[in-house]
Parts: C-alpha cells; sequence; structure tokens
C-alpha cells in the first residue's frame, strides 16, 4: 500500500464541484417551500416606533414574522445571547433584523419588502472607537518588568497602525433552509462552519430539546470565518417563518444584503512603544492593542484573545505587556475572518518591527535575525517554545528565492531616475493552531470513524468541508492509519442527528486537532477490526491535551497554542508616482506547517490566503456612511482578480509535529497574516513613503506624500 | 404576460414560459433545473453565473431571457462527455482548481471558451482570460495551472 499521507489525491467531492452537481443551498428546495426576506433598521441606532404595511400589498397572502412570534430566547446563543434575533423595542446598529416576510412568490416578495417601513426614533450613534465607552471584553499580558526597561535602553521606538474592516467575499452568499413545528422539532439545511453552534442557537431560540433540533450543512461555497456565527442568526429566521408558517421556508441572501448585514474582519488600531539596545536587541515591548467590536458581543473577545496573544510576534523579548479591548460601536458586529484578529496586530508588529530596525542603524533582516525566538526561549505569555523552529532559516530561503538582496541594492539605486518605483519587503510571523489556552478542554472534540457493512471505512464529523479541503485530508489520515485505500474512505455529510461534535471548523484546527482525533479512532477501530468480524463497528475518540500543557485563564499566561505555523513572506512591488498605484509583481511565501498532508491542496490552502492577504493590503476598503457599509457590491468592493495578482510562489519546510496527525500542524489562517505588512514595507522601500494603515489605497499614500 | 422561448441548451431543444425580462440566470436554473450555473452577485462582477452563448462567455445574470431566443446555450452540465469529463475539468479536479466549487462552473466555462478561442495561452492571456471570473479560495494559481495542463492534454 503506497503511502496516503504527502500524496495529492483528487478532492473528494471534486467531481460534483466540476460538472456542476454539488447541491448548495441554493440548489436545494423542498415542496410547498416558501421564500423568506428580512426587514431591517434604517439607520444605526435608535427606538423602534412601529412597523407599517403598506396597502398596496395583499398581506394576508405574507407570512409575517415579529419579536412577539419568538417561541423561546430572543438573543443568539454564542458567548453571550444579547444580539436578538428580531429587534423589539430598541437597536444598535443599521440593517438590524426587525420583521421577516415569507411568501412562496420570490418577486412578490421582493416587492413586499420594499412595502415595509420600519418607524424609528434614531439616537446618535457611537461610530469611532475612540468614542466608544463600553468595553466587551479587555486582556493584559505581562511578561516580566516592562516598567523597568525604558530609562536604560539605548532607543525608545513609538508607531501607531491601524487596519480596516474587510468583507470575507465568500463567492456563496449565506442562506438557509428550515422546516419546524411543534411536534418534530426543527430541521435546518444550509451554508455554514459550524453546525453545533448553529444547533444550541436553535435550541434556545424555540425552547426545545438537543434532540428536537437538526442541523445539516450543504455544499458551502467558501467560509473564511464568515458563516461562523452569523449563520445562526438566519437558520433562527428560516425556522421562525416555517415555525408560524407550516410550511419549509428558504433563505438565500443576495450580495448587497450579504455585505451589507453580516460579519466584516474587525477595524483595529494598535499602539508600539519599545525598548531596544544598540545592538538590537529587543529589551521590552509595550503594545495596546483595539479593535473595533460592533454592536454585540458575538466573538469578539475571542478575536481579541488571538490578536493580543500574537502582537508581540515571533520574537524574543525579556519584557512584556499587552493591553487590549474590545470596544463597542454601532457598526454591525464584526466577526470571524481568517486569522482572527492576528492580520490585525501582526501588522503592527512587522510594520514597526522595521522602524525599530532603522533607528537602530540595521538592517530590517538583521534586526529580525538577533531577535528571533529560538527553541527553549518563552513567548509573551511565557510558553516555552519546545519545538524545533528556525526562523533565521525560513528567511534565508525566503530571500534566496526572491532574490531579496540583490533587488533591495538594485531598486534602492535605480528607483530615483523612474516614476515607477520598486520596492521589496518582508513580513515575519507565526499563527498558533487550534483553540487558544484551555479552548481544546472545553471543546472536547469527538469524532468516529466506522467500518462500513460493505468493507467500506466512513469518518464521522461534523467539521465542515468549505473548500479548503476537510473531506479529503481527514480521509488520508484515516486511510494511512487503516492501510486502507483512499477510495475506500468516505466522509459522512455533516449533520447533527449522526455526526458527533467535532467542534467548529475555524481556529486552522481542523487539520491538526480533528485529525489527530481521526488518526487516533482509525487506530482504535483498526485494534477492534484485529479482534471483531462484526460490522458496522465503530470507533471514536475524544479530545485530551498533549502532555504539559499548562493554561491559566486568570493570568493570561502559559501554553497559548499547542503548536504554531512559523513563516517568512517577501513581496516585490512597483508603485506608479503618476496614478499612486501599487502592484504586486512578485510574491514568495515560505513556511513550516509541519508535515504536509496534502501538497496541492496545503499550496491552495497558501495561495488563496496570500490572494485574501493582497486585497486586505492594497484593495479591500470599506467604506462606512453613518455606520452602514456604503459600498456593498462587487461593483465597488474591489477584490483580486485575476489579472491583479502576482505570481504567489509557495514553500514549505517541514518539521513534524508530535501531536498532529502524520506531524502535521494548523495551515488555513496563517497566509492571512504576512501579506499586508510585507507589502506595506516593500512600499515604503520603494517610495520613502511611511502608510501605516491597510488598505494603502492610492488616496491614503497620494495623501502622505 | 409571458412568451414562449426556444432555445438549445446543452445541446438539447427546449421550450419554456417566461417572463421576459427574466434572467437567463433564473430560467436556466429554475425553469430547466440546471443549478451548476451560480449566483455570487447579480450584477455581472463575479462571473459565477457564466454560461457561453453561441460560442460566447456572458454572464446570465445579465441576460434577460428574450435575448436567448434561438441561441445554443452550454451550462456547466453540458462540459463533460456523458461521463467523460472535458480536459479542464479533468485539470481542474487533478491540480486544484476548485476549492469551495462555487466559482468553478463559470471559471469552467471560461477556460474552456479561452481554449477555444486560443489553443496554447500564454500565461498573460490566461490571466486575462480568466479576469471576469472572480475566485475567493485559490489565489488563482492553481487555476492557471490546470488550464496550463488542459491544453497540454
Amino acid at each position: 500500500m503506497q503511502p496516503q499521507i504527502g500524496r495529492s489525491v483528487p478532492r473528494k467531492e471534486g467531481r460534483d464541484k466540476v460538472t456542476g452537481k454539488a447541491t448548495y443551498v441554493d440548489d436545494f428546495s423542498l415542496d410547498g417551500m416558501l421564500y423568506g426576506v428580512t426587514i431591517r433598521t434604517p439607520v444605526a441606532r435608535g427606538r423602534i416606533r412601529g412597523i407599517t404595511f403598506a396597502p398596496h400589498i395583499r398581506w394576508e397572502e405574507f407570512v409575517i414574522v415579529t419579536a412577539k412570534d419568538i417561541p423561546g430566547h430572543n438573543g443568539v446563543a454564542l458567548i453571550d445571547e444579547e444580539q436578538p434575533y428580531l429587534a423589539e423595542h430598541v437597536f444598535h446598529h443599521a440593517e438590524e433584523p426587525v420583521a421577516l416576510l415569507a411568501h412562496p412568490d420570490k418577486h412578490l416578495l421582493e416587492e413586499a419588502r420594499r412595502a415595509v417601513t420600519v418607524n424609528v426614533e434614531p439616537l446618535p450613534p457611537v461610530l469611532k472607537m475612540e468614542d466608544a465607552s463600553r468595553v466587551f471584553k479587555s486582556f493584559l499580558v505581562q511578561k516580566g518588568d516592562v516598567d523597568s526597561v525604558w530609562s536604560g535602553a539605548d532607543f525608545v521606538v513609538e508607531g501607531e497602525y491601524s487596519t480596516g474592516a474587510q468583507e470575507q467575499l465568500y463567492i456563496e452568499n449565506n442562506g438557509m433552509v428550515a422546516v419546524a413545528n411543534a411536534n418534530d422539532g426543527v430541521t435546518v439545511w444550509g451554508s455554514m462552519q459550524c453546525p453545533y453552534y448553529v444547533h444550541k442557537a436553535l435550541r434556545r431560540l424555540f425552547d426545545l430539546p438537543d434532540h428536537k433540533v437538526r442541523v445539516v450543512q450543504l455544499e458551502t461555497g467558501g467560509g473564511f470565518g464568515g458563516k461562523e456565527e452569523y449563520p445562526s442568526m438566519i437558520a433562527g429566521h428560516a425556522a421562525l417563518l416555517a415555525w408560524k408558517s407550516g410550511k419549509p421556508v428558504k433563505i438565500m441572501y443576495d450580495r448587497a444584503e450579504d455585505m451589507v448585514a453580516t460579519t466584516k474582519r474587525h477595524p483595529s488600531v494598535t499602539r508600539h512603544r519599545t525598548a531596544v539596545s544598540k545592538d538590537g536587541r529587543l529589551l521590552g515591548m509595550e503594545i495596546d492593542f483595539a479593535i473595533d467590536g460592533g454592536a454585540y458581543m458575538t466573538l469578539s473577545p475571542v478575536v481579541l484573545s488571538r490578536g493580543t496573544i500574537h502582537a508581540a510576534g515571533p520574537y524574543y523579548c525579556p519584557n512584556v505587556r499587552v493591553k487590549s479591548r474590545a470596544v463597542a460601536t454601532n457598526h454591525p458586529p464584526h466577526g470571524a475572518f481568517r486569522g482572527f484578529g492576528a492580520p490585525q496586530s501582526i501588522f503592527a508588529l512587522e510594520r514597526h518591527m522595521n522602524r525599530v530596525a532603522e533607528a537602530v542603524g540595521l538592517s530590517p533582516e538583521e534586526f529580525r535575525r538577533r531577535n528571533f525566538i529560538r527553541q527553549g526561549e518563552t513567548t509573551a505569555t511565557g510558553q516555552t517554545i519546545n519545538e524545533e523552529v528556525d526562523l533565521s532559516g525560513l528567511m534565508e530561503t525566503a530571500f534566496r528565492r526572491s532574490d531579496y538582496y540583490v533587488k533591495r541594492e538594485r531598486f534602492s539605486k535605480t528607483n530615483n531616475e523612474t516614476t515607477s518605483k520598486k520596492g521589496i519587503g518582508f513580513a515575519a510571523f507565526m499563527h498558533g493552531a487550534g483553540f487558544t489556552g484551555s479552548g481544546e478542554d472545553y471543546l472536547k472534540s469527538m469524532v468516529g470513524v466506522e467500518a462500513t457493512a460493505d468493507g467500506r471505512f466512513r469518518v464521522l464529523v461534523s467539521s465542515t468541508e468549505i473548500g479548503q479541503g476537510t473531506n479529503t485530508i481527514l480521509c488520508q489520515i484515516a486511510a494511512e492509519t487503516l492501510g486502507a485505500d483512499y477510495d475506500a474512505v468516505e466522509i459522512a455529510k455533516p449533520d447533527t442527528s449522526s455526526a458527533p461534535n467535532s467542534g467548529p471548523t475555524v481556529a486552522s484546527r481542523t487539520c491538526m486537532i480533528v485529525g489527530k482525533l481521526v488518526e487516533s479512532a482509525a487506530l482504535g477501530l483498526k485494534q477492534m477490526m484485529a479482534q471483531s468480524d462484526a460490522r458496522p463497528l465503530r470507533a471514536f475518540s475524544q479530545y485530551t491535551a498533549p502532555p504539559g500543557v499548562r493554561w491559566d485563564d486568570e493570568k493570561y499566561q502559559g501554553d497559548a497554542y499547542g503548536a504554531y505555523g512559523w513563516a517568512v513572506y517577501v513581496a516585490e512591488v512597483t508603485v506608479d508616482m503618476l496614478t499612486w498605484e501599487t502592484q504586486v509583481d512578485d510574491f514568495v511565501a515560505v513556511q513550516e506547517v509541519g508535515k504536509v498532508i496534502h501538497p496541492v491542496l496545503a499550496a491552495g490552502q497558501i495561495e488563496g490566503g496570500v490572494a485574501q492577504g493582497i486585497g486586505f493590503a492594497l484593495y479591500e476598503n470599506v467604506v462606512w456612511r453613518d455606520g452602514r457599509m456604503a459600498n456593498n457590491q462587487m461593483t465597488n468592493y474591489i477584490m483580486p482578480t485575476a489579472a491583479d495578482l502576482p505570481p504567489i510562489r509557495v514553500y514549505f519546510a517541514e518539521t513534524p509535529y508530535a501531536y498532529g496527525p502524520s506531524g502535521a500542524k494548523g495551515i488555513g489562517e496563517l497566509p492571512m497574516d504576512g501579506p499586508a505588512p510585507a507589502i506595506l514595507n516593500a512600499v515604503e522601500h520603494a517610495t520613502g513613503l511611511r502608510v501605516d494603515h491597510a488598505p494603502l489605497t492610492p488616496e491614503l499614500l497620494c495623501a502622505s506624500s | 404576460m409571458r412568451i414562449e422561448l426556444n432555445c438549445t441548451v446543452n445541446g438539447v431543444a427546449r421550450t419554456t414560459q417566461v417572463y421576459p425580462m427574466a434572467r437567463l440566470l433564473d430560467v436556466l436554473r429554475e425553469k430547466l433545473r440546471l443549478t451548476g450555473t451560480k449566483e455570487g452577485c447579480g450584477e455581472g462582477e463575479c462571473g459565477a453565473c457564466s454560461v457561453l452563448i453561441d460560442g460566447a462567455l456572458v454572464n446570465s445574470c445579465l441576460l434577460p431571457a428574450l435575448q436567448a431566443e434561438g441561441a445554443k446555450i452550454t451550462t456547466i452540465e453540458g462540459v463533460a462527455a456523458g461521463e467523460k469529463l472535458h480536459a479542464v475539468q479533468e485539470a481542474f479536479l487533478r491540480y486544484g482548481g476548485a476549492q469551495c466549487g462555487m466559482c468553478t462552473p463559470g471559471m469552467i466555462l471560461a477556460a474552456v471558451n479561452l481554449l477555444e478561442r486560443t489553443p496554447h495561452p500564454t500565461e498573460a492571456e490566461v490571466r486575462n482570460g480568466l479576469a471576469g471570473n472572480l475566485c475567493r479560495c485559490t489565489g488563482y494559481t492553481k487555476i492557471f495551472e490546470a488550464v496550463v495542463k488542459a491544453c497540454e492534454s
């Protein structure tokens, strides 16, 4: 049997995807199904005075749901339950759901939607982070004694950095289909990352026991975090309409609604104050990190947590203090997006490290070389890095692949003579895989592997395929462990009525954490099969922390993540000094993510993440007008096209991680962290202009000249 | 008021009653149940709804049904020859051109169309040929590779 790991087998659901047979939520229908739409608030904050239904519509044909129709608790169950499914008296952001309509005819439904007016008494909204008075969550991470370093430091370097909101922009908009009644309970089918999050939310909304709620994931056209929490809202809405009408209901968002109403990446502001010696050693880092949580808490505390822990980056520094907070504004809640706070704080750090290097009189690379964290040293949370790590080696590989040294020197010499200026820059960073701290202990994820009656195998998980390759890699891992052929292993559709809860599909945890559980369940099954010929036969495995992992939730100290991916990315740019446009000409991404399970899928994760990172760096600008996204169209919210992107050249170093399946670590979020600082560092090299905000639009660059 | 629309879809003559200004996308998906054609933006930006009409790549979300009268339409369902995949589909499968799969039908039709016009495209021609189809997953690298491999086969 040839090895199944490290081999680029065909994607399990690939054939259905290339032939158009794959069933996404918009392709899924039930007999007698109605369509549903959402009526939303017109301004960012206020009181609801009433709802007017214009008389030209035959309202008796429509199902109408308001907060009064909710059978259970009117709050989306997540970390807290404050965000209402339907606002009743007051509201805290524009586009907040107030009422729901359903009708068999989509076109009449749209006409009806336009005939509803939510009458409001507007109140002044809070739209700037500095004006916010409510703090959802704050953290303090301390190492050593940072207050003692300033007076003895040769240099103290300060800087402020900020990032804007970013839309996930999965190509498939959000949607759900629901069937609901008091006898059978609630069933939903739809586009989502986390079936058990939706399950928990529906239980509370309808006040139903576990077995009366069923959640089934359909083929999902991209998530990137954007289908982590908001699907609970849409599932709830579809189910409320189904409950009241007694008929199946589909809610399918169009692009404009998906962009204006659902979550985006948290905008951020980071302040750095760094003490450094004249030989370029980091003595102390003080970091203040703030994110805009929007109107409700949703996932902001955990986004903040990851951003906070990554804020001091892959460097050894004896004295660190990171203070962070997520504040409440009247924007729609910001939420999960690939990287989950880390792209924001790493952007700040990797811009700032260049500034510190310059203050000391060292090249950016020499300064980093002197401060990179090494095996045996401790991070800001006091975690000792036990795994092998060689950031200098990754950096040299990245420089060799990008011809960094030669280009850095040549561009510096030739740029004066032209209006088309070239630059090269880089960023070094890491990304922790799995839930932070004790998160995986709380989740206690469970997976199963089954030997079926027809001599095949089936992986049982609620981890979702959202394009990243879950189906394929989990089957590879099971096949490898069982000594079976890849084609003999299949994966069951995520369905809460039959699949164990393997946790949410987030946090770069599917390969490393869930994959490891698949490996151990498959091992258990193999042992059972050696002793019994009975079929079907099932083995399960539940998460337990690797030995020696410790975390203190109170002090925010200890082993923040089981393992980290490490990376150095190099960007080469051309800046047109007449139009102020920046083009990325070449991109080299070097990373160490443990053993690579599937080389094609892994490279695909990096390439796609880098593309989103380039969008974050240069193009993707959410324009806010009175707390509402003004450019909620693909026409004027610009993501990279095939013509915009450079060659993205991906290289892996593979250092096996002892507690990952076949030595694999997490990979999905890592590539989001590096592109923005690498590109802005390259733009500074090209132009000498210092911009510390992403996205770096031509207007912003022009204004800084 | 509905009109009768006659067109050939994936080699089969079809007649259906439609509103004249119905989007061809909805006619294909809802009337003919060809749900392989996807809606991403509804305004002609993303190309997920691309189909071939008389050999030209068209965003079906922008085309009123009446304009398809008499047309020969190819959707993703008509690209493979029965069970045998087209070289472009085979290459997308093998070289990682499809991730979430939502842009894939339109992207494959754009690639098929490109290779019909330009059997051996340069890298710049591939980039420009596919620039009207947005993909959020791949960064396009694996898609370019798949297109290059497809024309080698």
